[in-house]
């Protein structure tokens, strides 16, 4: 039961990603998602009548931690990571709201 | 022009006051510089995994509880997809399927009525970074301080008709979650943020128009214009043969007027998911009772308890009860001793005077009920009068200094010494001559003076009632 993905639908998955694909990048795309697809489906043969939905395989519950101030500051480290900077801040092209 | 109906819903983002962000131990401290309060987790580096706080499910459950919500006890989170630079992960951490609260209802009034306005739920989420537009560079500079501060979102259901209800409302929820402690609720720094959900249909039509989503309202009264000026719009719209269009709107309060942000075209496809790096959250009943045990008497309750107790007008409890700041000074200084209507009047009139003189809110009031209750003691004692224990209060109210030492250092103690007073209207009665022969010609303006001017020369510290009748006696003789 091959999937086939809609240049439509790829389309509209590269504008949620904010990718920009070439001809031969989206072809390869459309048939890699439908293998996916395809793959996922194989979980459709399995009998789930009656059992709950699941978010998480591990059966924990309240992780928390307490309302301590733990964190020093390490404004270096956390922009050394940034592309660019300036004034303490993250770099980024102009946002227009 | 055919009659129109406003159908108002608000969604209420309230900063909680907890010491750390909601997934990380990063301060959520105000006012930091840029990017000083960050980690790994709120910057959103790949591997980093978040830890939830137990506070923010508290406050939340505490609000929950407080606007008559049914707790989820087993709840959530869930991921929220999209791009934008205040948002390093590329999603949100909210709540979708299992938000913490659904289903409560709290009371507002105004001048048409009491009326209940439904709460449709109330969810956790984090909040994003703050993005500051560099004119130089013609770029944006991120700040993550705010990044994971932890947010609740309430989401009313569209009961509200009106500005004024809509501003009830708030003012509502903004004392429920003051009492509650779970945050200060400052529109102005944005600790409490609404965004303006607003339709308008035909009286009596059953089916909701098409709405329109406000935001950047800071303010009761950009909130109160942006209301008036999108019916008007809408109205305009619908009156001209056009439709309103569902769209985020931006209010700009300096020209009083919206903009639109983004439409329904382009809305964004959030592609929630069930977040996996947290696990699910179990409320234990025990737990939920103990949430409950601790929450404190709120406004409504304090009100009937207050008209039962006191013998204060309906006016000055609302005003007393109006933050909790103010209700705990007023409870405290009765605790010593103090009579209730003696101890409202000085809250009621000096403070709120001096609170409105500074521009400051009842939350901000920092003396203590001890100095309070000592002074109403020095002015029941007559050890000073009412004059001098007014600016004696402004001490207290601005330094919270002890009234006690203060008036002995000062030598601001009243003066009943008969005999000092009359020596002192005399020497006043010398040097006023004029106004002795004003008075004597029959105005009665002349004896106000001439009681002005021994107080004065008193420093304010006669008995004015004594001063009054020993000058009556001395001009009479």
């Amino acid at each position: 039961m091959a999937h086939i993905i809609s240049d439509e639908i790829m389309e509209y998955v590269g504008i949620l990603a904010k990718l920009e694909l070439s001809k031969e990048e989206k072809e390869q795309a459309k048939k890699d998602m439908g293998n996916l697809f395809d793959y996922i489906d194989k979980l459709n043969e399995l009998d789930t009548d009656g059992i709950e939905p699941m978010s998480h395989i591990f059966p924990m519950e309240n992780v928390f931690r307490e309302d301590i101030v733990e964190n020093q500051e390490d404004r270096e480290a956390i922009l050394a990571n940034a592309p660019k900077k300036k004034n303490g801040s993250f770099q980024v092209p102009k946002t227009v709201e | 022009m055919k009659q129109y109906e406003t159908v108002i819903g608000l969604e209420v983002h309230v900063e909680l006051a907890t010491k750390t962000k909601i997934f990380c131990s990063c301060s959520t401290a105000f006012g930091g510089a840029p990017n000083t309060h960050t980690c790994p987790v709120c910057t959103g580096m790949p591997g980093s995994l978040p830890v939830l706080n137990k506070k923010v499910v508290e406050y939340a459950m505490a609000v929950g509880l407080a606007t008559n919500c049914k707790i989820n006890q087993y709840c959530k989170f869930d991921r929220k997809n999209y791009f934008y630079p205040d948002n390093p992960q590329n999603y949100q951490i909210s709540q979708l399927y299992l938000p913490i609260c659904r289903d409560g209802k709290i009371e507002i009034e105004t001048a048409s009525g009491k009326k209940e306005i439904g709460i449709y739920e109330i969810h956790m989420e984090e909040d994003a970074g703050k993005l500051i537009h560099d004119e130089w560079d013609d770029c944006s500079l991120v700040d993550y301080n705010r990044s994971g501060v932890p947010l609740i979102e309430i989401v009313s259901k569209p009961d509200m008709c009106s500005a004024e209800e809509v501003i009830a409302y708030l003012n509502k929820l903004k004392r429920i979650i003051q009492y509650l402690g779970a945050s200060d609720c400052k529109l102005q720094e944005g600790s409490m943020r609404a965004d303006v959900n607003l339709s308008l249909r035909e009286l009596g039509a059953k089916a909701y128009g098409t709405r329109t989503e406000m935001k950047n309202l800071n303010s009761f009264k950009a909130i109160t214009r942006a209301i008036e000026g999108e019916r008007a719009r809408q109205i305009e719209l619908l009156e001209s043969g056009k439709q309103v269009v569902q769209e985020t709107r931006r209010w700009d309060d300096n020209k009083e007027y919206s903009y639109t942000m983004r439409s329904k075209e382009d809305a964004q496809d959030y592609r929630y998911f069930p977040e996996p790096d947290l696990v699910p959250i179990v409320i234990s009943d025990q737990w939920l009772q103990q949430i409950k045990e601790q929450q404190p008497e709120l406004q409504d309750e304090k009100i009937v308890r207050y008209k039962k107790e006191y013998q204060i007008p309906e006016y000055d409890i609302l005003i007393l009860t109006s933050s909790k700041k103010m209700a705990d000074l007023f409870e405290d200084t009765i605790a010593l001793g103090k009579k209730p209507k003696e101890v409202s009047n000085w809250l009621m009139g000096e403070a709120m005077r001096l609170l409105k003189e500074e521009e400051k809110e009842a939350d901000e009031i920092s003396f203590s009920p001890i100095h309070l209750a000592k002074l109403i003691d020095l002015l029941e004692k007559g050890i000073i009068n009412r004059t001098v224990a007014k600016e004696v209060f402004e001490v207290i109210f601005r330094e919270d200094i002890d009234p006690e030492q203060y008036v002995e250092e000062r030598g601001l103690k009243a003066v009943n010494d008969e005999g000092m007073i009359r020596k002192m209207i005399e020497e006043v009665i010398q040097t006023n001559h004029q106004s002795v022969v004003d008075y004597y010609a029959g105005k009665k303006k002349a004896m106000g003076f001439l009681v002005g001017q021994t107080m004065k020369a008193m420093k304010g510290k006669a008995d004015p009632g004594m001063v009054n009748r020993i000058l009556e006696e001395i001009l009479n003789q």
